[in-house]
């Protein structure tokens, strides 16, 4: 049972860093459609840091910065440049996968993966493993902290109302487009944690190491209806299916396949509103005044 | 106390304000009136900061404040609350209120002060609602409340509404009143936009009278009555036109002037119609009529009283909650839009960028929209047909430029408002009842008699027409007979030969109700 | 006017393909090449010799099908990003049928069936969220997204259970009706995957093409895209329409999955569509969403990809996926810039014709007559 939680944790720490992202930037009123991209820019600059510094901590904030220069230049096509969130959100993904490729390339001779790098765990699972790491500890508060900015500051309130109106925001004064910015800087640092939490827990950069945990993640930001403490329960839940379905993998009850679906089913589920319809921010997708 | 002297404001070629004037004195309440485009919401959002005049001066408190922005406005006490609320649904009322100048301890919200200060001001003004309450739960009235709330939690002195009874019920406006006079009473200054006289002769202190643009009279309540204002907002030519009607600004003096003897047979009617819109239930609140064929029923009245979603509703774009329309007799209200179209009911629509073209479709395309099955041969469009079409009625019809393969885009609004005009007379349907909302909007004087010559000539035809116009000189020069729309309801009908504007002024107005 | 139109839509791709260009020249250098003898090799590797041409119209013949599937979509006013799994659906349902087929029919016989499976599963794919959001008003490019992940695993599920050959990800091979490659007909493509699917997809264009522009569902499909109020007031069922677009939507990205399943291998391999319903969105945004540009889109797509190669001992060929991103990114940016840029440059002429203010604005509504 132990060791069924431990491993549900340590699966579900991308979604959490993720969403938590997906939640600040979907709240300020941009589509999530590239947690998948800023992930896997931010994995391998992870990879980069650490490697090349030799110390975890330099991944961390490579991963970090990587992140966040992703989420800036989302910020610069559809805030700036009123590019259409969806188009660039699947681009930003396709490049990352493609410009990750190449700097891998390029980096470490290698179409597959990088040399190992220094993390945070040498070794161990369970929970004293997953205790020592400094970022499990930063992964478990990111939605809190999230939820804590979005109701118990003004910065967040300010950021709700963009969110769902934008006019009224701006006719009492709010810097809407400011406020935008820091969204998707923060939404591509939070994932961008995600990323290096990945590469460093692995030890390595491998080719598309992301592997679609990115809309896992924004599966949760939707089914948890946008409220980082339903959205954690919601990353979670998704992490313990997939645990369950590893762990019960020789028993064969469920074909893994179908453990697969389950986020993406529940979220579907959750937009046609069979139970409570989760209705988005008012204005996600939408930047033109 | 507040000053505005010669503003002018142009949108394009359109002269919003062109010479204005306003001279408000501290601790009154000021009622701007004027029609509908007199220019009252322009020079008021110039005044709050939300537009920069092109010339003329603002004057507050003895200071000049000429081209001053919202946060100016704001900083000075000048707040304005606009006809479409500007809060956000998902936050509570104090959430909204506070927004922008939260109150905060050691950087975070201090939700508890927050709620005491936003209730004390609702105490102490009078403002009654639930402050912890989200704004999507809210009724009109309420949220109307926390719009005047947030104004005075920014200590606004000066408040400036915008039409803040359209959306209201009476015992509302009462309310209303009761908050407003209790501002004033504390040393408020409160400016008031607004078309009904009723209203105006119960509140207001001072009246400025806007007609086109400028500014044409200003009066002290006590001592004028409703019908010097609806003179004034009207404008003195419209008397003429009224005793007149058959020549009114028209040069059309052909015998489709006079009327076609009216059929028996019914072409519209409507029993007992109630609609619901998103935010009132009873936009249209239990409305009968009937158009006859070979008439031309005129419904006048301001915007906002129902009639959008009246015609919405005959022309099967809106649900209908009670009663029903009957075209020729037969009984529509479930029919779709395309089966009130076979039956013959044209629709010619308040707004033609919205619903009456596809713009980036060509003229020729534009010209069959909602006609296009009877262009189709075997799931094809017939390209020759509807080429040989377009050239028909662009000739007829004198649409400029003449080329069927431009894109409606570059034409001009009156040449936009031939294609639908076009396309709903001279088209493919065959029509017996015409809906004709608005239809010389933005367009041109040439354009304007052009259509007006098309509607009598329609009339004269058999056809039975419902005209709705803001126009109140269109209805007057057009109409058979006219029902004055106040409300969601028709409150009176006359008929078109005795009708003048100064008769229906006071019904438009909702004078007579006061 | 015209002009207006044509700049329009012309000057965002000749935008993006020269962001692209630098872009790339950066990668290149990165790399110690020089970008000159890239692009030549690219194009040798491409356009210079038929085993490479022929690559390039075996790739194009899929992203025209994508190409297609999105842009149709996308004159309804709708996203589909589940050209992927459309695709993939429709390949394995072709796969299926061929199993099921006795042994050596002849092909013209059994295409249309083929055809018909495949359009299908791919019709079912997207109409699942087209329903859903004619219905509840679901979002569809969520739902697609997710969607994908679904059905991609179910494929995954049914092939690594039931269908697959012993030790690899993929179906028996089909009995009948596998169609020739172009090597068959013309020798110098010998090698290349190139087959006479790419006819279908040729066909399928100029039906696309038909339907959009000369048909009355089309004219009707492309005024809900753009103006669905008007579309409404002209008797149009708009939450219909959309249903049935992603439906028609889904059913041509199936169809492209004949491409592989009938054309080359002759049977469904796990991952065979390799990001081809991604690269439709490019394809049908470069091609702005009209046939003809998006097999010309297709085409240069193609050429990227292959290119990407051709050129892979002098700088990796995920430059190619990168320049692929690049040019997506400068295209959406493109479009509203460079509309607004040449809408401002010639409003002073229009302000005189097109000045209507609608009523609900703070401008005023009504004129008076003098």
């Amino acid at each position: 049972m132990i060791a069924f939680l431990a491993q549900t944790l340590r699966i579900a720490m991308p979604y959490l860093f993720a969403s938590a992202g997906g939640v600040v930037s979907e709240r300020a009123g941009l589509i999530g459609l590239t947690l998948e991209g800023y992930m896997l820019i931010a994995a391998f600059c992870a990879a980069l840091g650490s490697y090349f510094g030799g110390n975890p901590w330099l991944g961390v904030l490579a991963g970090i910065g990587g992140g966040a220069a992703a989420g800036l230049l989302y910020g610069l096509c559809c805030i700036r440049y009123r590019a259409n969130q969806v188009v660039v959100g699947i681009a930003i993904n396709l490049f990352a996968i493609g410009i990750t490729r190449f700097l891998l390339r390029l980096t470490f001779g290698s179409s597959s993966n990088s040399p190992r790098l220094p993390g945070f765990i040498e070794s161990g699972t369970g929970f004293s493993a997953l205790a020592r790491n400094p970022l499990v500890w930063l992964g478990v508060l990111a939605l809190p902290l999230v939820g804590w900015m979005l109701y118990r500051t003004p910065f967040g309130l300010r950021m709700r109302a963009v969110g769902e109106h934008p006019a009224a925001a701006l006719s009492v004064g709010v810097p809407v487009h400011r406020i935008r910015w820091l969204a998707v800087a923060l939404s591509g640092a939070l994932a961008g944690l995600g990323g290096a939490y990945l590469a460093l827990d692995q030890h390595q950069f491998t080719d598309q190491m992301t592997a679609g945990r990115g809309f896992i993640a924004l599966a949760a930001t939707i089914f948890g209806r946008w409220d980082p403490v339903r959205v954690a329960l919601a990353c979670l839940l998704f992490a313990a299916a997939e645990t369950l379905q590893i762990q019960l993998q020789g028993a064969q009850l469920v074909p893994s396949q179908f453990v697969e679906m389950i986020p993406y089913l529940l979220t579907i589920i959750a937009l046609a509103g069979v139970v409570a319809r989760a209705v988005p921010p008012a204005a996600l997708g939408k930047v033109n005044e | 106390m507040i000053r505005l002297t010669s503003i002018e404001k142009s949108f394009g070629p359109v002269r919003a304000n062109r010479g204005a004037s306003l001279d408000v004195a501290d601790g009154e309440i000021h009622a701007l009136v004027g029609e509908n485009g007199a220019g009252k919401s322009t020079l008021m959002r110039i005044l709050s900061g939300m537009f920069q005049p092109d010339a003329g001066r603002i004057e507050v408190n003895d200071r000049d404040v000429t081209g001053w922005h919202t946060a100016d406005a704001i900083a000075a006490g000048v707040g304005m609350v606009h006809q479409h609320f500007m809060l956000v649904p998902t936050l509570t009322v104090t959430e909204n209120v506070t927004l922008g100048a939260e109150i905060t301890r050691n950087g975070q919200l201090d939700r508890g002060k927050a709620q005491r200060e936003v209730q004390a001001l609702v105490d102490r003004t009078g403002l009654v609602v639930p402050v912890q309450q989200r704004v999507a739960d809210l009724t009109v009235g309420e949220a109307q409340r926390v719009e005047i709330l947030k104004t005075l939690y920014r200590g606004a002195r000066v408040l400036i509404l915008d039409e803040p009874t359209a959306v209201l019920s009476p015992p509302e406006v009462k309310e209303l009143w009761r908050v407003l006079r209790r501002l004033r009473d504390e040393g408020g200054t409160i400016v008031l936009i607004t078309h009904k006289l009723d209203e105006v002769m119960a509140i207001s202190d001072t009246i400025t009278v806007m007609r086109q643009g400028e500014t044409v009279g200003r009066l002290q309540t006590a001592a004028t009555s409703p019908g010097e204002i609806a003179k004034l907002m009207v404008g003195r030519d419209v008397s003429l036109a009224g005793s007149a009607k058959r020549d009114a600004g028209s040069a059309t003096t052909s015998s489709s002037a006079l009327p076609a003897p009216r059929s028996p047979l019914p072409g519209l009617e409507v029993r007992d119609l109630r609609v619901a819109s998103s935010r009132v239930a009873n936009v249209v609140d239990g409305i009968s009529f009937s158009v006859a064929r070979g008439e031309i029923l005129g419904i006048a009245g301001v915007e906002g009283n129902g009639q959008t979603e009246l015609i919405e509703a005959i022309a099967g774009l809106r649900r209908v909650s009670n009663g029903s329309v009957l075209l020729a007799g037969r009984d529509v209200t479930r029919a779709t839009v395309l089966e009130r179209g076979d039956l013959g009911l044209s629709h010619i629509p308040e707004d033609r960028h919205e619903r009456g073209l596809v713009l980036e479709y060509t003229v020729a395309d534009n010209l069959i929209l909602g006609q296009q099955q009877h262009f189709t041969r075997r799931a094809a469009l017939d390209s020759g047909r509807i080429a040989a079409h377009a050239r028909e009625l662009i000739k007829t019809y004198d649409v400029r430029p003449s080329d069927p393969a431009l894109p409606a885009r570059a034409l001009s609004g009156g040449n936009q408002q031939k294609i639908v005009i076009a396309r709903e007379m001279g088209g493919a349907r065959d029509f017996r009842v015409l809906l004709a909302a608005q239809p010389t909007r933005g367009v041109d004087v040439g354009a304007i008699e052009f259509i007006h010559a098309q509607l009598r000539e329609a009339r004269a035809a058999g056809k039975a027409i419902l005209l709705v116009s803001a126009d109140l000189t269109e209805v007057l020069a057009l109409s058979d007979r006219i029902a004055v729309m106040y409300g969601g309801r028709i409150v009176a009908m006359v008929d078109g030969a005795t009708a003048s504007a100064e008769k229906l002024g006071p019904y438009m107005t909702g004078a007579a109700a006061a | 006017m015209k002009r207006l139109k044509l700049e329009e839509a012309i000057l965002p791709p000749v935008v993006a393909l020269l962001v692209a260009l630098l872009v790339g020249d950066v990668l290149i250098l990165s790399f110690g090449q020089s970008p000159a003898a890239v692009y030549r090799q690219l194009l040798e590797g491409t356009w210079g010799n038929a085993y490479g041409f022929g690559q390039v119209l075996y790739k194009a013949t899929t992203l025209t099908f994508t190409g297609l599937s999105v842009a149709l979509a996308l004159r309804a006013g709708l996203f589909n990003i589940g050209a992927e799994s459309q695709l993939a659906a429709g390949g394995f349902a072709a796969a299926i049928v061929g199993l099921a087929l006795p042994v050596g029919l002849p092909a013209l016989l059994v295409l249309p069936l083929y055809v018909l499976a495949a359009g299908l599963a791919g019709a079912v794919v997207g109409g699942i969220p087209g329903l859903l959001k004619a219905r509840f008003g679901a979002h569809e490019v969520i739902t697609t997204i997710m969607l994908n992940f679904i059905v991609l695993a179910l494929l995954n599920y049914l092939i690594s259970t039931r269908f697959k050959v012993h030790d690899t990800l993929h179906t028996a091979e089909i009995k009948s009706g596998a169609l020739p490659r172009l090597s068959d007909f013309a020798a110098p493509f010998h090698g290349s995957a190139a087959n006479t699917v790419l006819v279908l997809a040729l066909f399928v264009a100029a039906a696309s093409w038909w339907f959009l522009f000369r048909t009355r569902a089309g004219f009707e499909l492309r005024a809900v895209g753009l103006q669905p109020p008007a579309a409404e007031n002209a008797g149009v069922n708009v939450p219909g329409t959309w249903w049935r677009a992603m439906a028609l939507a889904g059913m041509i990205a199936g169809i492209g999955g004949l491409n592989y399943v009938l054309g080359y291998k002759h049977y469904y391999e796990e991952g065979f569509s390799a990001g081809a319903g991604f690269l439709g969105i490019a394809v049908a945004l470069v091609g702005r969403s009209h046939p003809v540009g998006v097999v010309i889109a297709a085409v240069l797509f193609a050429t990227l990809s292959q290119g990407g190669l051709a050129v892979n001992a002098l700088v990796p060929k995920q430059m190619v996926d990168v320049l692929q991103a690049v040019v997506i990114i400068s295209m959406a940016t493109a479009v509203p810039e460079v509309r607004r840029v040449l809408r401002e440059a010639g409003s002073a002429k229009r302000e005189a014709r097109t000045a209507w203010p609608p009523p609900r604005s703070p401008l005023p509504a009504s004129r008076f007559p003098q």
